[in-house]
């Protein structure tokens, strides 16, 4: 369908499962390999207010985003890597089953039931595609977790979703750094042309 | 204490309806707003035994008043988080200045300021539709040296991150908390590159970032601010 893609490696992560979460995680990560991290925002924002996603729904989407990423530093550390990038890893992938700990205890303390673990297919294979796609994972998690957070109901929902979003930025930053990238591609991390990402992604929304 | 009052503070909700306004306006909407909202919302409060001296009264203009203690309240917001922005722009351009930094971390000092004067830009544009913005305050920083400023960078970001994360829950309106939301995660971003360039973590409060209220952030701004 699409010849050209922004960001071609979120196109080889395959997640195996059944969940609502994981669907619309699938979507999300085909949004941003067609058109770039940025407008994962305005897509999931349009796909929690289409298929109705109370807050329990947005934490077991933010759940399923945390699992792959614990599952993709756990499969980082697991190859050979230099003494840095392991150190920076080992940080992050620490946060991100902190996160899971801790979305799967709200999902539960708000009566609902945390979504069971995807399987996850990671691409890469080295040490440089392997911090390519922890960039552009952790710059697409800032992105969705910004799109979630205006659908949020619950306050105190809100101040942890921010509270996780804060440290994904963060990630994303020292990745970038230890990439020799640009810490922040932009002053806001949203998408420009709102519009125009909605109209295209339409038919995965529907999907 | 009569029946009455006990049973409305019996009910949470029944007085976070009372004393909240978002809650009252919500709650009018679903009553179909309006006047025949506010004065069926006066009579379920009187039949509860509220306050009436100020629940009673403030429900029965509620509709409007509580439009405008909204907007109040998210300009507000608006107008802090200009505030903060005013300085940090003013802090980088004074850094840009002072000819202490070159090559690289100059690279990435003005990028970061750039992206602070477009936060001043998108905020004041807010507020002016909101009400009265903030003004510009007078600024002053000390720039002694290369490592002090930097270090001062990344205490003035991180606070700023902390910031807009204290108020997440209490922005009223969609489109400014997108804004906020949007702006919040630049800032970490910044605050984690600095953090990085002055020896610290980029996440210093772990897996889950620290809020701070407008009362512990301003007066960590005061020393910056001439008047």
């Amino acid at each position: 369908m699409h010849t050209k893609l922004t960001v071609p490696e979120l196109e080889a992560v395959e997640i195996d499962g059944m969940s609502r979460g994981s669907f619309l995680l699938k979507s999300t990560l085909a949004v941003g390999a067609v058109y770039g991290a940025a407008a994962v925002s305005p897509f999931i924002q349009r796909a929690m207010a289409q298929g109705a996603m109370g807050d329990i729904d947005i934490l077991n989407f933010a759940l399923t985003l945390e699992f792959l990423e614990a599952d993709f530093y756990k499969k980082g550390l697991a190859t050979n890597l230099s003494a840095e990038t392991k150190k920076l890893a080992t940080l992050i992938g620490a946060h991100e089953s902190a996160h899971v700990e801790t979305l799967s205890g709200t999902i539960k303390d708000l009566g609902g039931t945390p979504v069971a673990e995807p399987t996850f297919t990671f691409p890469f294979t080295d040490e440089a595609s392997f911090l390519k796609l922890a960039q552009t994972l952790e710059d697409t998690g800032v992105s969705a977790y910004n799109g979630a957070a205006g659908m949020i109901e619950s306050k105190d929902v809100l101040g942890a979703a921010g509270s996780i979003v804060q440290v994904e930025a963060r990630h994303a930053a020292a990745i970038r750094l230890l990439r020799k990238q640009t810490p922040a591609p932009g002053a806001f991390d949203e998408a420009m042309a709102k519009a125009a990402v909605l109209a295209a992604v339409k038919p995965l929304i529907a999907a | 204490m009569t029946n009455t009052d006990e049973h409305v503070q019996d009910q949470p909700a029944l007085r976070e309806l009372a004393d909240d306004p978002a809650s009252r306006k919500k709650f009018l909407r679903l009553m179909g707003g309006g006047v025949a909202g506010a004065t069926a919302f006066s009579l379920f409060l009187a039949a509860c035994g509220g306050d009436d001296k100020t629940a009673g009264t403030t429900a029965t203009t509620a509709p409007a008043e509580t439009e405008a203690m909204a907007s109040d309240g998210d300009l507000k917001i608006v107008n802090y988080a200009l505030t903060l922005e005013y300085v940090e722009a003013d802090f980088y351009a004074a850094v840009i200045d002072s000819g202490l930094f070159s090559g690289a971390s100059l690279e990435l000092i003005k990028a970061i300021g750039d992206h602070e004067q477009q936060h001043v830009d998108a905020l004041l544009g807010t507020a002016k539709k909101l009400g009265e913005p903030a003004k510009k305050p007078k600024t002053t920083f000390p720039l002694d040296s290369a490592d002090a400023v930097l270090k001062l960078a990344a205490t003035v970001e991180n606070l700023g991150a902390a910031a807009y994360l204290g108020q997440a829950g209490a922005i009223k309106d969609k489109e400014i908390l997108a804004a906020a939301i949007a702006i919040h995660s630049v800032e970490a971003r910044h605050a984690a590159a600095l953090n990085i360039l002055t020896g610290k973590s980029p996440t210093p409060d772990g897996a889950f970032a620290t809020p701070q209220s407008m009362d512990e952030v301003l007066p960590k701004v005061m020393p910056f601010i001439v008047s």
